[in-house]
């Protein structure tokens, strides 16, 4: 039994932390959130020269044969500095997809190296887990496929024009790599640090990275990864409320004293921080299982995304609250961790829906 | 990271788990008259415990124990609480007064008392709290005065498990009211045979007396039973406060896990509206969130016993545990009831499984005030951990 990350993972950490300090301050990121743009592709760029995009594709497919334990560490990092960039769309949820095909993987890494996923439906599927519904058709057309059908809530999708499209052909459900439409359009998100976009495929080419046999054990990769890496994310996110509430409190004076003197708010600090480390063994633990394929791996994944996700959207209200004023202005950066956090509690359902995934594994074996 | 057991472990997991099978007294069923267990039960268990070399894992080896690693501590616990194995009758020797008299103690008190402590055939209760000293600890006020080689100590102690049984007591008592308060306490190993001491039962909200009052009157105890030095005891104390933290975490998560699969059970047998309790949504989701909390406490607890191998000192993770445990097993045990439903009314041989959620209710009200409360443990992790100014 061991639970910590090796000499290397923490080397990456750190590196990551100082490397993000720099180009994610949160200056810069309420500057990115509140552009049209919203992200800075020089900062990406420098990402892919770094390493981190492609740590867990294996080496015979472009990557560095590392595992989610490796990029685990920079989760919980780009959580903390709220980083406004398509890591988690292309590292999360294309990635897997892209690594099972031959070349999809360096054909994307040429091409910029970011790429995200599309998967949810108007008015139809919505979840990784239950993806029976799908209404985009891939036709083949001699060498070619074609696609038709309409995504919406794809992540990131202003930030990249590589996209994996969950669509059903003859044979079934698979996936297949996409350019993006040029008549996209970015939904208004209350995350600005990550939108969503929404297309039409009208018999559009598309590149078949992974047919009906695999795409199932592909699927559940992506959904156990996305769930895993989210519960990281979002212990960052948990962390930074705490750190700026505890230095908040030891400095800002009412009555004469520091405000953290008072254990009504010192203790609201404190359950941060008891959530925030309750929420990192969950999230340490998911990674590990989707990591080495345990058998828990998807009630753990379950279990901490739910746990995280709730620890870091209570944790920033903590936060705001013994801010006090000042943490309700649109100029302090809390608002923009709230967000975030209550983008990574609704990916793929709410803890009540992850709940109720670990509630039949326990109730209905 | 690997959270697999590393072959030693495997092999002693296994080994233990046979032990276990072979050894563990067949459960009776919850006793209303005993409801911790019964004491004969006890001691009969903690004997076997001795004998089979299960007794103070992690002691050094030249005081008797195995010199094993925590994680076998560790291993030990999580097993013997899936086993729903007796209580040992020294937990109070063996996890507190044990590594501290280890810790401070000199040869001969060492030798008066680790063996006996390891083989359970002395038992030991804790007199620290007093009725105007709870978490103020260093407000004690019993006192005890020199009269030749003997301190003679007039005082009371309460919330003392084990003292009506008990032979021993590790006792703080004040030898210099005109010293700060912290630096006028002298750590005793008491006698509880001696002329002087008397035991009171103190029912609590279960109507079960589990604690004692313990009253000092004239109590004479010799100069060679202060553990450490006279006027040094709140040092002392200290270490016997880090032990009662340091593994707690893992007996209580071990305790909660075998809570949560007879929840499971309950659910999953109680009916309700023609089907299942465990087919409700609202239950099914507390059910799962009862889990959830688990999980976290356990893998809080591996993080916690990973800073202890690497560093020999307990982290903070130890008040996350106790805190959020407390607060998870009250939630669980009123959510017990909650399944239960009307017949949660019922009592005693009347009540299903003769009352153990409704006892399990009660009790876990103390879960958040015994050893330590939450409003201290927050106090703790505020001021220690995150660092912010001291509220008092």
């Amino acid at each position: 039994m061991d639970f910590a990350f090796s000499e290397e993972q923490e080397l990456l950490r750190s590196s990551a932390r100082d490397f993000l300090r720099d180009r994610s301050a949160p200056e810069r990121v309420a500057e990115l959130a509140d552009s049209d743009a919203g992200w800075d592709p020089a900062t990406w760029k420098q990402i892919t020269e770094l390493g981190w995009v492609g740590l867990s594709v294996p080496e015979d497919r472009g990557g560095s044969g590392m595992s989610l334990l490796d990029e685990a560490v920079l989760f919980e990092e780009t959580g903390r500095a709220l980083y406004p960039g398509p890591f988690l769309s292309t590292v999360v949820l294309a990635q897997p997809a892209l690594g099972a095909s031959a070349d999809g993987f360096s054909a994307v890494l040429e091409a910029g190296g970011a790429a995200t996923l599309a998967w949810v439906e108007p008015g139809g599927v919505s979840s990784l887990a239950e993806l029976d519904g799908v209404k985009t058709e891939a036709r083949a057309s001699g060498d070619e496929w074609k696609l038709t059908g309409e995504k919406v809530l794809v992540p990131d999708l202003a930030l990249t024009s590589n996209v994996v499209v969950v669509a059903r052909s003859a044979d079934g459900l698979g996936l297949w790599l996409v350019s993006r439409p040029d008549d996209f359009k970015t939904q208004g998100t209350v995350d600005g640090t990550r939108r969503f976009g929404r297309f039409e495929l009208d018999g559009d080419p598309g590149t078949l990275l992974v047919g009906s046999d695999e795409v199932g054990d592909v699927l559940e990769q992506i959904r156990l990864r996305s769930l895993a890496a989210l519960a990281l994310e979002a212990v960052g996110v948990a962390q930074f409320a705490l750190d700026s509430a505890a230095a908040y409190v030891k400095e800002r004076k009412q009555f004469d004293k520091p405000i953290g003197t008072y254990q009504a708010v010192s203790h609201q600090v404190a359950d941060i921080y008891v959530d925030t480390e309750l929420a990192r063994s969950l999230a340490y633990w998911a990674a590990w299982c989707v990591a080495e394929g345990d058998r828990q791996a998807s009630t753990a994944a379950l279990a901490a995304k739910a746990f995280a996700a709730d620890a870091a959207v209570k944790a920033c209200e903590r936060s705001i609250q013994v801010h006090g004023g000042i943490g309700f202005t649109y100029e302090h950066t809390l608002h923009r961790y709230y967000r975030r956090a209550q983008w990574i509690q609704s990916f793929d359902g709410s803890g009540r829906v992850h709940r109720a995934a670990v509630a039949a594994a326990l109730l209905d074996a | 990271m690997d959270f697999r057991d590393t072959p030693q472990e495997a092999e002693f997991r296994t080994r233990l788990r046979r032990w276990l099978r072979d050894n563990v007294p067949t459960d009776a069923g919850f006793d209303p008259a005993h409801p911790r267990g019964d004491v004969a039960v006890s001691r009969e268990w903690s004997r076997k415990l001795y004998e089979a070399g299960y007794a103070g894992l992690t002691w050094p080896k030249e005081y008797g124990g195995a010199g094993a690693p925590y994680t076998h501590q560790a291993i030990f616990l999580e097993e013997s609480a899936r086993a729903e194995t007796p209580e040992h009758i020294g937990i109070i020797g063996l996890g507190m007064a044990g590594p501290t008299i280890i810790a401070h103690g000199n040869d001969e008190q060492k030798k008066r008392h680790l063996a006996k402590i390891l083989s359970g055939e002395e038992v030991w209760c804790q007199g620290f709290s007093e009725p105007g000293s709870g978490s103020d600890l260093a407000s004690l006020r019993t006192r005890a005065v020199r009269d030749g080689d003997d301190l003679v100590v007039n005082g009371q102690k309460v919330w003392s498990s084990f003292a009506h049984i008990a032979d021993f007591c590790i006792l703080m008592v004040r030898t210099d009211s005109d010293a700060p308060k912290h630096q006028g306490i002298t750590y005793l190993l008491a006698d509880m045979k001696a002329p002087g001491v008397e035991v009171r039962p103190l029912r609590q909200i279960t109507g079960e007396p589990e604690f004692n009052e313990i009253f000092f009157t004239d109590a004479r105890f010799p100069v060679s039973s202060v553990l450490g030095e006279i006027n040094d005891g709140w040092k002392v104390a200290m270490t016997t406060l880090l032990h009662e933290r340091g593994t707690l975490g893992f007996a209580l998560t071990a305790r909660l896990e075998v809570e949560v699969r007879k929840l499971v059970d309950l659910a999953k047998e109680t009916p309700l509206n023609g089907g299942r309790a465990a087919d409700d949504p609202l239950i099914r989701d507390r059910i799962a969130q009862q889990w959830i909390d688990l999980q976290a406490l356990r893998f809080t607890n591996y993080r916690a016993l990973t800073t202890l191998m690497k560093t020999g000192v307990p982290g903070p993770e130890g008040s996350v545990a106790k805190l959020h445990w407390s607060e998870t097993n009250q939630r669980l045990t009123k959510l017990a009831l909650d399944i239960l439903g009307a017949q949660a009314q019922l009592d005693g041989d009347d009540a299903v499984e003769r009352g153990y959620w409704q006892y399990q209710q009660l009790r876990s009200r103390g879960n958040t005030i015994e050893a330590g409360t939450s409003e201290i443990l927050r106090n703790i992790i505020s001021e220690r951990v995150l660092g912010l100014p001291r509220s008092r």
